[in-house]
Formats: structure tokens, sequence, C-alpha cells
């Protein structure tokens, strides 16, 4: 029986631990967002946790993790049933999660911040000890993480790592990993999961992945389980199932949103936004972006990929206006662009920044007036406007909301109610009606379900396939091969690389990325 | 000033210098460790306030100087825990709570002190450095006082804890990031309390001094403001226990400018040098800040940061 939480590093590399949900249900009043779902992890499997948003997956391992109480059902460990009733109990039995936002202290060090989690930490930290004991436990990691710099510092892959570590250090032995992959590079999310494929062929460990990637779950898992609105929808050995029979597990029959066929972009395709030698301060003001010239053409997407904190963000904010540059220019169809509001609206420049919900919306102001933003200021016959028109601004919100099935409690609900893709059909909603010349987007689907992404992917295309220049900034590498004409990479605040994207050769784009160029 | 001449001026900023800068340092580090812990305590010059009145009265009562600094000391720490409670219910702003906990403490420090303006308490000792020289203007700019030095020891001290001790940690893990904390078992609620309290009791200390030692009596005008323009060496030294000292300092020894320039016999607009403290804060807030830059070394969760 162990009793004690275990909460330092085991002297020897851990000895994993396999788990077992048995019918395990949660109900919420009368929603019930988990049914009946058992599944089998044995000691030393990698296992993958497959399922739309929405589908039960993160209520599940709420559920193992100790943060819910299921309503029936129970968990598990080595083949002896547990009462998991805290985080703390589940530590008790080497449980341990790494959740998809950082849970690591930016301002601290890594070390500071592996040792900060320990259960008992002593009054005085004696730190020429505990670098030692941590180069020793370190010695045995698969991963080299700098200990020593503050996490604020570390890149995006490098915190992922980090957090890993914390849980071996923690003496954790059975690890749920939430979407770990969703902000590095596909050469580092393969190094990553390679190290922790090792550590579960070695039986170090067990681990159960929340995943949408399919190459991943194919190329790194042993076993699969697929949740659908809070059933087990299917599963099995990964080496028996194709890609596609996962997809159909997952979706089951909803229809999702085609892309249009591409149009070729004519020859004579006139450039609508062109920005030259522009350089701003980043966010620390320590570097600088560097953007030599980036051209997109009526009827065309770029897409500018790169690991995020590479400038992408600056660079989107000083198109929005939201950051002055020191030098250079960005002109629109001919003529300088400043985006004031004058300009955006005489040249059909619309924007869908990342997190709309922040920095496209006012939170706590309803749907309506939300979607009104771009118009409620003019007359419908032209010119200022000094009182609002709240009867056609209604009539616009509800044809918009209906048009682009933004889902809503009422038009007069605050849009901080809507859920994340709602949020941004909304905001799709109000920068794709009327015309648009330019459209700027930034990581459009990140977090959203298959249904909404094939949806918001459709839009896009159908507004390029209508003359519309698009540039589009993302995270997401198949999305940017997907949508885009031409793709630029951007590293350390410059554009390094550019590719047509139907020769785009995806390690080269990696290795970019990474900054080895 | 006969005798050392001009070389007055420079020896009475430094003498002013330590005497002013005293409160300026312990108001300063209680608050770098309540903001540490991501909160904001602007009620600090009522604390202040309020803890010059009480020691003052508990050093007429008792006899004690001493007695009368922990007397000001515990009820910083309730001030401080007030604040600290109030902040923890869900929609309450930090700001707003502190400045009215300003309002509360000035009132009531009035109210509750106005039998002591009269008394003579006894003051708190210093301790004489200068008995090398022969002339009285170096021996008395060499008579520290006691809460200076503590001032400084305190400092060294928790910029080493911040960094060394499991509570520093804590304190950091809390002000940088709520989720963080709350991932790792911590209540920021109750650390939040607590941080604000030992914030309260240390801006208590420096209104002790302020009785007790220089001007060295109780009044309504006892204060200047200094509870406030902590909070701003805060910011100013980023939240770094030692920068606060260094910043007070500098700021005690600016504040010096006008009257020592007065005692050398300059008569005409020496009461612009009463500004240069504050002259002296905007514009090296000015220089160190930038408009595309967040402020470094913040912690993330204070809500003038979020």
């Amino acid at each position: 029986m162990i009793t004690q939480v275990r909460d330092t590093p085991l002297p020897q590399p851990g000895k994993a631990v396999g788990i077992q949900t048995i019918g395990m249900t949660m109900r919420f009043g009368s929603f019930t967002a988990l049914d009946n779902v058992s599944i089998d992890i044995p000691a030393g499997s990698f296992h993958a946790l497959l399922g739309e948003n929405g589908a039960g997956k993160s209520t599940l391992v709420k559920c193992i993790m100790g943060f819910y109480h299921q309503t029936s059902g129970s968990l598990s460990v080595d083949g002896r049933e547990v009462a998991v009733h805290s985080p703390r109990d589940a530590a008790t039995y080497g449980l341990g999660m790494v959740y998809q936002q950082f849970t690591l202290v930016p301002s601290l060090t890594g070390a500071e911040n592996l040792v900060i989690n320990r259960a008992h930490v002593p009054a005085v930290i004696n730190w020429a000890k505990e670098r030692k004991d941590l180069a020793a436990f370190m010695e045995r990691m698969p991963f080299k993480i700098p200990l020593d710099r503050p996490v604020s510092e570390l890149a995006a892959g490098e915190k992922q790592k980090l957090e890993i570590v914390k849980q071996l250090y923690l003496g954790r032995s059975f690890l749920i990993l939430d979407e770990p992959t969703s902000v590095l590079t596909p050469a580092e999310a393969d190094e990553m999961l390679g190290l922790v494929r090792g550590m579960t062929e070695r039986g170090e460990l067990t681990v159960l992945m929340i995943s949408h990637k399919f190459h991943e779950v194919t190329k790194f898992t042993d076993a699969v389980t697929v949740l659908r609105r809070g059933k087990m929808a299917g599963g099995g050995l990964v080496k028996d199932l194709s890609t596609k029979d996962m997809a159909a597990m997952m979706i089951g029959d909803v229809k999702l949103a085609e892309l249009d066929t591409r149009l070729p972009v004519p020859a004579d395709a006139k450039p609508i936004l062109v920005v030259s030698d522009i350089k701003a301060p980043d966010r620390t003001g320590l570097k600088m972006i560097d953007i030599g010239n980036l051209t997109v053409h009526a009827g065309e997407i770029v897409g500018i990929a790169g690991i995020s904190g590479n400038g992408q963000k600056e660079l989107a904010e000083v198109l929005a206006g939201q950051r002055s540059p020191d030098a250079g220019s960005i002109t629109v169809k001919g003529s300088l662009y400043g985006a004031t509001r004058q300009e955006t609206r005489v040249n059909n420049v619309r924007f869908i920044p990342e997190e709309p919900l922040n920095n496209a919306c006012a939170p706590k102001m309803t749907v309506t007036e939300n979607l009104a933003f771009r118009t409620f200021d003019i007359k419908k016959q032209g010119g200022d406007a000094v009182w609002l028109d709240m009867k056609s601004m209604r009539k616009r919100a509800a044809s918009l909301i209906a048009d682009f099935k933004v889902k809503t409690a009422s038009h007069a609900s605050p849009i901080a109610s809507l859920s994340g893709g709602n949020v941004q059909r909304a905001v799709l909603a109000r920068e794709l009606t009327g015309d648009v010349d330019l459209l700027i987007v930034s990581n459009p689907c990140f977090g959203l379900d298959f249904s909404a992404v094939a949806e918001i992917r459709a839009r896009i295309m159908k507004a390029r396939n209508s003359g519309t220049a698009v540039l589009l900034l993302s995270e997401d590498l198949d999305e940017l091969l997907e949508m885009s004409d031409r793709i630029m990479v951007m590293s350390d605040g410059k554009l390094v690389y550019e590719t047509p994207a139907l020769s785009a050769d995806i390690s080269v784009i990696g290795a970019h990325m990474a900054g080895h160029h | 000033m006969e005798g050392i001449g001009i070389w007055g001026v420079p020896l009475a900023i430094f003498a002013g210098a330590i005497r002013v800068s005293t409160p300026f340092i312990f108001v300063s580090l209680g608050e770098s460790i309540t903001e540490r812990s991501g909160r904001i305590n602007l009620g600090l010059e009522g604390t202040l306030v309020f803890g010059a009145m009480t020691a003052y009265a508990i050093a007429v009562m008792s006899g004690s100087p001493w007695l009368g600094v922990l007397a000001a000391m515990a009820t910083g720490a309730i001030f401080g825990l007030i604040h600290g409670f109030i902040c923890k219910f869900p929609k309450v702003n930090d700001i707003a709570i502190g400045i009215a906990m300003m309002q509360f403490g000035l009132g009531l420090a009035f109210f509750l002190g106005k039998p002591f303006i009269q008394p003579v308490a006894p003051r708190l000792p210093s301790i004489p450095l200068g008995g090398w020289s022969d002339i009285p203007q170096v021996q008395s700019a060499l008579n520290i006082n006691v809460l200076f030095v503590i001032g400084g020891l305190l400092a060294v001290a928790l910029w080493w804890a911040f960094k060394n001790t499991r509570l520093g940690l804590i304190l950091r893990v809390v002000g940088d990031s709520s989720d963080a904390a709350r991932a790792m078992g911590l209540n920021p609620d109750t650390v939040r309390l607590f941080a604000t309290a030992v914030g309260g009791s240390l801006a208590a200390v420096g209104g002790a001094y302020l009785s007790l030692y220089y001007p060295g009596s109780w009044n309504e005008g006892i204060s200047s403001g200094q509870g406030l323009m902590a909070v701003a060496l805060v910011i100013f030294a980023r939240w770094n226990p030692i920068g606060c000292f260094l910043a007070a300092l500098l700021f005690g020894g600016a504040g010096a400018l006008g009257p020592a320039l007065q005692s050398v016999g300059v008569t005409q607009g020496y009461y612009l040098f009463y500004a240069a403290p504050y002259v002296l804060t905007l514009a090296i807030l000015v220089a160190t800040s930038s408009p595309s830059r967040s402020l470094a070394g913040a912690p993330g969760a204070l809500s003038i940061t979020k």
C-alpha cells in the first residue's frame, strides 16, 4: 500500500504503472459528459485518446486525476481499485498530468520551478545541494534543458519538455499529456514524442496522450481510444486502424464543409499588400522584426509559418496598426497604409487576429454590438452616423448569426459567453461580410473542432477565390499546406524562406522554422 | 554653516538621505512583499499614519519607543489583514480597496490621536558613528538611526529570501501565476493575505519612525505622502528589495536638497528644490519606461500588469 505522496525523484528510473477505467460516467445535472467509458492502458504502453471538442476527453482525464468525481464507475491502478478524490491522491499513485497550457511559473528558473513543486520543500533551500541532485537527476533524463534560465526565456519546445521532466522529477510514472505538441515544430514534436516513446518502451513510464494529429498517433502510440459525445466510439491497436477509420469514429456521420476548388492565381493578379523593409521592436524591446519584402496578390493566400514567438505576432500587430514600425512602409492597393479606420474602410481591409475574443471583440458587449463594429458609425446612405440604428443592427446581426451558424443563446448575449469556435465564427462573419480586398488572418483554427475548422477554412478559400488577397499567419503547418498558394517561413523576426505550397518540402520548412538556415 | 562652508551641502544631503529615506525604505520593502504576491496595497499611506499615531501613543503611555514600534507593527498587520481579507472576494478591486483603506486609516488615526498631540514621547535611539571627527556637522550627520540600519539589513535579507527560501519562492509563484499556484496546491488568497499583512506591518514601522525619530512628534500633517510615493518607488525599483533601498536613498537625498541649500544661505527659489524628489521620480520613470515594451520583472498576477 502506497501512502506517501511521491514528491521527490525516484532513486531508480520509475516503474510504469498501468491503469484501467471501468464504466466511467460523469453527469453534470441532466447533461452526461461521459457515458460508461472503459479503457485499459497496460503498464509501459503509449495510449492515444482521440475526440472532437466536447467529446469528453478532458472530462475523462479530469476524473482520472481527481479534479472531478465520477458519478459512477471506477479506476484501477495496477489492477487494484483506487479512490482518487484530488490531484494529490492521484500523485500518491504516481499519476501525473501535463496540461495544454503551461503551468510553469515564467519568472522562476527551471530549477526553482522543479524544487518548489515538491510537496516538501525545506524552509531554506540549499541551492548547492539541490543543483547537484538536479544534475544527477537530469543525467537520467533523455531531455536536455537549461535549468538555470527563467522559464520565460525558454522556447516552447523546451517548456513542454520541462513540464514532462517536472512530472518525472516528482516521481510520477503514469502521465497524461494534453495535446503536447500543439505549440511545437514538427521536428521538436517528433523528437519529444520519440523520447517519451523510448521511456515507455523501457517500461519506465505509461502515457495517455490526448491528440488530434493522426500522424502522431500512428507514428508513436500503441493503442487508441476514440470518444464521441461522451461515449466510446471505438478503439484498438494503432496497427490495426487506418487514419480514415479513426476519423470516421471521431466525427461520426457529420458532413464536413468542403474547400472550394482552388482557382489558379491569374498571372496578372495585382499586388494588394506590399510590405517593404519594415523594422519594429518586439514585445521585449530586445529583438527586432525585420520584414524585407512581403507581397500578397489578389486571389492568393500567402501563408506565414513559424514557431510562436518568432515575430509573427508583431508582424500582425504592425499590419493591424497596434504596433508602430521604426522604419519601412506598408502599401495597400498602391497607396500608403497606416491602419486608420478611414484607410481600412476605403481599402476594404479586414483582420482576424489570434484570440479574437480579446483582440477583435469587446468581450462584455453583446453579439449584436460586436457584429456591428465595422459598420455602426456609417449611415446606410453613406456619411457619418450620429445615432445608432439599433433596428438594422439587430437585423444584420440576426442574418449573420444564421449565415455563419453562430451558436448563441441570443443576439443580446455578451460575446464572451460564446464558445471559442463561435466567437471565431462571429468575428469571421463580421470581417468577411461586404467587399473584402485584403484579409489578414492569424491562427484562425487554433483549438477548434473538425467541423468548425473545415467551415472556417472553406470560408477563407471562398474569399480567396472571389479575389481577396489573404495573408495567413499560422502555427499549424498542415493548415498552411492545405490553404496557401505560397508559404513563407518566419524565424527570429525575419522571413527566411519562401516556397510554392504545391512543391513544399515539410522537412525543409521545419528546418527553417527551427532556425537552421 | 561656518567651518565647512560649501561642504555642508553634500554632508546635509548625505544626512538628509538617511533621515528622509528611512520611512520610504520600510514602506517600499513592505509593498514589494505585497506586490510580489500579486496584489497592490495603496492603503499604506493610511497604515503609515495610523502606525505613527499608535507608536507615539504607546511610547507615551509605556515610556518605551520600541514597544511603540511593535504596537505599530501589530496595527499595520491588522490593516493589511483587512485589506487582504476584503480583496479575496470575487470582483473586488485591490486598488479601490486600497484607497478606501487609506482614507479609513487617516481618519481613524486623527480621531484616536487627538489626545497625543501635546505629550512628548521618548525617541528612538541612534548610533553615533561620527565620534572620530571634531566637526559638529559631521558628528550629527553620522548619527545614524537604528531603524535605517535595520531597514538596510532587511533589504538584503529579503533579496536573499526571495531566492533561497521556501516562502520566498512561494511568494513569487503566487505573484507570477495564480493558476500555477493553484496547480501546486497553494491558495493564492491566503498567501496574499499574509503578504499584505507583512507589508502593512512594515509600512507601520515607517510611520513609527516619523513620529518617534524624525520629525519625532505626532500631528495630523506628519506624513507628506511617503506611503503613496513608496508604492511608486517599488515599481521604479522593479520589485527588487535592494533596488527599493537604493531608490529610497536617492529619493531621500533629493528631498534633502532644498533644506541643504537653504542652510548654506541660498534664499532664492529653494522652494523649487523641495519638488526635486518628485521631478526626479518623474524623470527617471519616463527615462526608464517604454511605450512598446512591458515592464521587466513585474509580477504577472499584479492587477496593473494584467
